[in-house]
């Protein structure tokens, strides 16, 4: 973090699998060099020892009490939301050759 | 204030146990007033009156009946567009979710229909709940009733503009970065954000899990106070909240608490970036609470500066996870480019999301990404730690913590947009709050001399909502700022 911080777009695009134009991602470059600069603030503070904080409160294993069955949804309730659906199904472009 | 669509909550339930109203004339109240005000306003995306005014009507009839439940009964509550009601649409301002409809309510619609309110219609917002000016919804862009050419603030800035129009008796926000406290700051109403924990997320489109919290917009201390006990309560269906501890018969106890408060102020928070205007409102109502007899304690928070680097890198973080459910699969927007599995995710994903939620989960990405988590996430994780610990010593001093609730009052339209980072530093004030876990209410405070709002901030221990609405009751009934309302 001690050079000028960059964002590679096209990488990081690529692992949120979000598409983007050439237009977007020059936008956006520069403003996400200019926010990661503004990070580097975080250098400046000793954070040795310090435990990572996830939560606010510490709570731990959580159990669920009497997994009891209960109201539930017809599958058409579900799937009429599917931008495709066929038969109480998802229907989705061909994944496999 | 004499329109029925100005009255509080506690006026109505008065007039309604005394039948000098009805739920169905408040209700048609209201609608009448979103009809009349909301061209101008657009704080609603969608409203469904005849399904309000059945709600209404059956509130009617319990009450007939002697069966009225309460405070809340027969009062409509606008609810922004992120949180769930059966058969509602829920969009959260974007077009990723533009045919969404809502197979079941969240918890904390349960509740308030639990409670007997009304409830009306869905309010914008920024897309996903990401910005601080309701500019970044994909429908529209709302306008700040005290002038329209401003920002009512965000996200929840639907929310609080239909509060300053008259638009609603209460309405329903979510805060994750000061998105209650920082609009009704600047649209001059009350709204509060509880302790992590305290009210479900069952419902609520996540964006930030770890710091997203529901809370009330409402015209005084006293409403949001009823709201939240309604609202309040662990949830078998959100592991993460939590059963409330101590007093929490809020609207009783306001009555009961007068202080004398011991009352921190931070003194890292009036320094460089706040406007003088805001900034003498503020000492003058701090001066106010030490007129009353409260001691007011010098403290400090020395980590706050770095509360907005660490909530920018944990709150999109949390939200590049929270969002990769977005797949145009099961109930997202899809494109019509789509022609694999890969495609079908990219070019979803491209036309979905607006600018800010791009920007956002390319952040939160790279922040987690292979080689950067140590430097960014991890880092950042620690500092937030040190900022619960400012807040815990400062407690050691002090019940409760005043501040401007925003750097500055209500910005015109479009002045920060193409400028993420001076958009981001509006939330300076409010952000550490929610790292922290802790509730905070932003009540009003006076008017700028162009007449815009101003909000000061309560900032009070965990589960000290009790407190917290005492101090903020106090300075409200000192001064008449409530009872003001905007010409439209």
């Amino acid at each position: 973090m001690s050079e000028t911080p960059h964002i590679d777009i096209d990488y990081v695009a690529n692992l949120a699998r979000l598409d983007m134009s050439a237009a977007e991602k020059a936008k956006l470059g520069s403003q996400l060099d200019d926010i990661l600069g503004y990070f580097e603030k975080l250098n400046a503070v000793d954070v040795e020892g310090v435990e990572p904080m996830a939560h606010a409160h510490r709570v731990f294993n959580i159990w669920r009490e009497g997994d009891e069955p209960g109201e539930t949804y017809a599958p058409e309730v579900l799937t009429k939301m599917a931008p495709e659906q066929r038969d109480n199904q998802v229907v989705v472009p061909k994944v496999v050759e | 204030m004499s329109s029925i669509f100005y009255k509080t909550i506690a006026e109505l339930s008065a007039m309604l146990a005394a039948g000098e109203t009805t739920s169905v004339e408040i209700t048609q109240a209201v609608i009448d007033r979103t009809a009349a005000v909301d061209d101008k306003v657009k704080a609603f995306l969608s409203t469904d009156a005849d399904d309000a005014l059945a709600q209404a009507k059956a509130s009617d009839e319990r009450r007939a009946a002697g069966k009225a439940i309460g405070p809340l009964d027969g009062i409509p509550v606008g609810i922004k567009d992120t949180l769930a009601v059966k058969d509602q649409p829920l969009r959260c301002a974007s077009k990723m979710l533009e045919n969404y409809v809502s197979p079941f309510d969240a918890t904390c619609i349960v509740k308030l229909r639990e409670a007997g309110a009304v409830i009306w219609g869905r309010l914008n917002m920024d897309e996903f709940a990401m910005g601080s000016s309701t500019e970044n919804s994909a429908y529209q862009t709302t306008g700040n009733p005290w002038n329209l050419e401003t920002i009512p603030g965000g996200s929840s800035g639907g929310s609080a503009a239909a509060m300053a129009a008259g638009e609603a008796i209460a309405t329903l926000g979510t805060d994750t970065g000061g998105s209650i406290r920082q609009p009704a700051a600047l649209c001059g109403v009350v709204g509060m954000k509880p302790t992590y924990g305290l009210i479900s997320r069952y419902g609520l489109v996540a964006f930030a899990s770890s710091l997203d919290q529901v809370g009330p917009f409402a015209r005084t201390v006293e409403d949001a106070a009823l709201l939240m006990e309604a609202m309040l309560g662990k949830d078998p269906l959100d592991s993460t909240s939590i059963a409330p501890q101590g007093e929490t018969n809020y609207a009783e106890a306001l009555k009961e608490k007068k202080g004398p408060w011991r009352l921190g102020v931070p003194r890292e928070f009036f320094g460089e970036g706040i406007d003088p205007e805001v900034k003498a409102n503020i000492e003058q109502a701090i001066d106010w609470y030490k007129r009353q007899g409260c001691e007011i304690v010098d403290i400090s928070l020395p980590h706050s500066e770095l509360a907005v680097p660490v909530y920018y890198i944990v709150a999109t973080a949390e939200a590049s996870s929270n969002l990769a459910r977005f797949d145009g699969v099961r109930y997202s927007h899809r494109s019509e480019e789509a022609k694999d599995a890969l495609t079908l995710f990219t070019k979803s994903r491209g036309e979905g999301f607006g600018d800010e939620v791009k920007r956002r989960i390319i952040l939160g990405t790279y922040v987690l990404s292979s080689g950067y988590y140590d430097a960014y996430y991890l880092r950042a994780q620690k500092v937030r730690r040190l900022i619960l610990g400012d807040f815990e010593n400062a407690f050691e001093q002090c019940d409760a913590i005043l501040t401007p609730t925003s750097p500055t009052p209500a910005f015109k339209q479009g002045e920060r947009s193409d400028d993420p980072l001076a958009m981001y530093l509006s939330d300076i004030y409010t952000i550490s709050v929610n790292l922290a876990g802790l509730p905070a209410i932003s009540i009003p405070s006076g008017f700028t001399e162009s007449g815009l709002p101003i909000g000061l901030q309560v900032i009070g221990k965990a589960f000290g909502e009790a407190e917290m609405f005492a101090v903020a009751n106090a300075f409200e009934q000192g001064h008449n700022y409530a009872q003001q309302t905007p010409t439209l």
